[in-house]
């Protein structure tokens, strides 16, 4: 049965960050396949969207979102159920990390894919292991795991500890020229700590992780990059120290991009006052002064990409004192919305806040994605900008952990066409 | 829109009532010294014959002790039975906990029991907050000390003696010695001695027993001990963990007597009627020398017996506060 879409998308905005197209048009979806943009455009037998009012922009990338398979730990929902979440959200790719399994065989890998294919909702694209059960002592069969469709490799939470190995990591994955994706963090700096060490954890009494447990691992890890001369991409840069580092690694042409979790850019350590555990996230939420410098980083492009950074928990996860509680927010269902909420408040620019989470992504991850390119598969979402929703009326994630839960944010999706089908139609 | 500081919510009733009591801070100075006047009441019934009254009557107070402590819990055990309550004493450490029971499974047993009254000692900070907000509203939860958060029974304890000798709270210098990183006592007894209107709160360590930004507890920072301690009326030392020195945050016991520890020397750089308190248990010749603690300007074993008197009239407020709340819900259901 064929099931590619022949749509015809009328009178919306169209925005394409990575063309700069900025303009109301007709959007043409034939056999699945982008097959104009432009005025008036007609097309007998496809089916007419009016999309007057509404946005037309490309499908979203995610690089960052931990999923689990059926029954796995402490996870909510599985791999089928979060690419529905995501197409929901109109996400239409998502790289997801090696701690899912862990991606350290083939055979995971063709689970993933296969868990996704079936569910048909988004591209569900599995990083590799860099080390063999993430444990960082042995490396993974990296090359055999591209090979079969990783897109990266990384370590996920698990940063390597020895710089011995991590070396070597490096150098193996610039054989087979892999991406390799670093969350950095120097484990002994974390060790213990739950929340950022600046004011509000001296006076909640939680103990602290420093903003140097990012940066002191940020700085060796770029050394090795330019030691070793990998691809690297930087996961959920979190502390203003982090973005010298950045800012300085590009300025002198290493292969470097970055990005920022979208909670990042909307709370800080602030947002923990009474405990609240649906703000414990790793790395921490830092201070006010981090918060804007973050903003002002994805502003100017230092910061390339904004993420999700899902984690979707069961409500057991959270339902304990605060240190006790399994850090994450599940973030499919309000990645949009909350970049739609930044750009209203006039945190971040329009077109530079959708290039984060559409071509930017893509072409840090190195995927053709995330743009609205004539001739290709279509990957787009049509959203209603300024229609504001309850978010816990249409959540779709296994998983609730999340500040914004109960909360009113602009941006409802009306329709996700992920690789020319139809992922999801608002009812 | 402003809202009330999350702990004030939880703690007290619409009409300002203590109904639970988590933490000192975002209290009210007449809350506060109601707590005080109210215990200023109890202390006598310690030197009775019959050392009962019968304000708890009829109720049922369960220790929650997740962390295992001799003298805070014998002193509610003590204080509840003195304001005649059935008391049940659960060193969880040791039970249900460590067989795989969460908190949460804990704690709907308990209610089962028909609890009115949780005193939690726990490990992690917030843990109270955490149960405050879980429990059925019938039952006021009381913090007997959460991980480095607070302790404000202790603190109010504390208040009660810096109250008992000097009189009040007007233009005095307070200063907090030793491990303010990991101290629950100083954390409560800062907010306490701000809000009830000390002239200045210090503390004095070295950095790695002060947390990043010790600014934002409300108190000036020193690192020198004779500094610190210049022409102040209360010196309270903690108590040093042997743990520390393990964890690389300080050299060596010796090293951190002769920089820290309160000694005759030191003290004379205190106002000349200075008291010295210390929560207890002390570590003779760690962080104060004998001279000191048997010394005259000591008033640490005071500190004890006002420790029984406070907690009952904490007790006692906390479950006014939710028969208060039963009675207002009782008058909606009337009309």
């Amino acid at each position: 049965m064929d099931t590619k879409a022949n749509l015809l998308i009328r009178k919306g905005r169209v925005i394409d960050p990575a063309s700069g197209r900025d303009d109301v048009a007709d959007l043409l979806v034939e056999g699945g396949r982008l097959v104009r943009v432009g005025a008036s455009l007609d097309a007998p037998g496809a089916e007419i969207m009016e999309a007057e009012g509404l946005w037309v922009i490309p499908g979203l990338v995610d690089s960052c979102v931990h999923l689990s398979l059926p029954g796995e730990g402490p996870w909510a929902g599985d791999v089928a159920s979060e690419c529905r979440a995501a197409a929901g959200g109109g996400i239409t790719h998502m790289a997801v990390q090696p701690d899912c399994g862990p991606v350290d065989s083939t055979a995971v890998v063709r689970l993933i894919r296969e868990q996704a294919g079936q569910a048909n909702f988004a591209r569900a694209l599995p990083v590799a292991a860099l080390t063999q059960g993430l444990a960082g002592e042995h490396l993974a069969e990296m090359q055999t795991l591209a090979q079969a469709g990783c897109i990266a490799v990384g370590q996920a939470g698990a940063p390597l500890a020895d710089s011995l190995t991590l070396k070597r990591c490096l150098e193996y994955a610039a054989t087979f020229d892999l991406l390799v994706l670093f969350r950095p963090e120097d484990a002994s700096l974390t060790a213990g700590g739950c929340a950022h060490d600046g004011a509000v954890a001296a006076r909640l009494g939680l103990p602290g992780i420093p903003a140097v447990a990012e940066s002191v691992a940020l700085s060796r890890d770029l050394l090795l990059v330019e030691a070793t001369g990998v691809r690297a991409h930087f996961q959920q840069i979190s502390s203003r120290h982090s973005l010298a580092l950045i800012r300085e690694a590009k300025r002198r042409g290493l292969p470097v991009t970055a990005d920022v979790s979208i909670h990042h850019l909307l709370l800080d350590e602030s947002a923990l006052e009474g405990f609240n555990s649906h703000c414990h996230v790793m790395p921490p939420l830092r201070t006010a002064r981090d918060r804007q410098a973050l903003l002002d980083a994805v502003a100017d492009g230092t910061l390339d990409a904004i993420c999700s950074k899902h984690q979707p928990l069961g409500s057991f996860s959270k339902a304990a004192p605060f240190p006790s509680t399994r850090p994450g927010i599940s973030g499919l269902d309000t990645l949009l919305p909350l970049v739609l909420k930044l750009v209203r408040e006039e945190a971040l620019p329009l077109h530079r806040a959708l290039d984060a989470v559409t071509a930017a992504p893509a072409r840090c991850l190195g995927i053709p994605a995330g743009q609205l390119e004539t001739g290709r598969m279509a990957n787009l979402t049509v959203v209603a900008p300024d229609e504001q929703r309850v978010m816990s009326e249409r959540w779709l994630s296994g998983g609730r952990n999340s500040p914004w839960f109960n909360t009113l944010l602009p941006g409802s999706v009306r329709r996700t066409v992920c690789n020319g089908e139809v992922s999801w139609l608002a009812g | 829109m402003t809202l009330a500081p999350p702990s004030s919510r939880v703690q007290l009733t619409d009409d300002g009532k203590l109904r639970h009591f988590l933490s000192v801070e975002h209290l009210s100075r007449p809350l506060l010294e109601d707590i005080l006047d109210t215990a200023a009441g109890f202390v006598d019934v310690g030197g009775r014959a019959i050392k009962k009254v019968p304000l708890l009557r009829g109720k049922t107070v369960v220790n929650l002790f997740f962390e295992s402590s001799t003298r805070t819990r014998s002193t509610f055990e003590l204080a509840a039975k003195r304001l005649s309550a059935d008391v049940l004493t659960l060193d969880i450490a040791k039970s249900a906990t460590s067989k795989g029971e969460t908190l949460l499974d804990t704690l709907r047993n308990l209610e089962a029991m028909a609890a009115d009254m949780f005193v939690v000692r726990h490990q992690d900070s917030g843990a109270p907050f955490f149960i405050a907000e879980q429990v059925t509203p019938r039952v006021a939860v009381i913090n007997a000390g959460d991980g480095r958060h607070a302790h404000p029974t202790q603190a109010m304890l504390d208040m009660y003696t810096i109250r008992h000798y000097k009189g009040g709270f007007e233009g005095l210098k307070v200063a907090i010695v030793g491990d303010i990183l990991h101290s629950r006592v100083a954390r409560s007894q800062i907010h306490a001695l701000n809000i009830l209107g000390a002239e200045e709160v210090r503390v004095i360590a070295p950095r790695t027993l002060l947390p990043a930004d010790a600014d934002a507890l409300g108190a000036t920072v020193f690192t020198d001990m004779v500094q610190g301690i210049e022409d102040v009326d209360v010196v309270i030392m903690l108590r040093l963990q042997r743990e520390r020195m393990d964890s690389a945050l300080l050299p060596s016991e010796g090293e951190f007597f002769r920089l820290y520890g309160l000694t005759n020397e030191k003290l004379g750089h205190a106002k000349p009627d200075a008291i010295v308190m210390h929560p207890g248990p002390i570590n003779r010749g760690v962080e104060i020398a004998s001279e000191v603690a048997d010394g005259p300007r000591s008033v640490i074993l005071n500190q004890v017996t006002f420790g029984i008197a406070v907690r009952m009239a904490v007790m006692s407020m906390a479950i006014s506060g939710q028969e208060s709340l039963d009675a207002a819900q009782e008058d909606d259901h009337g009309h």
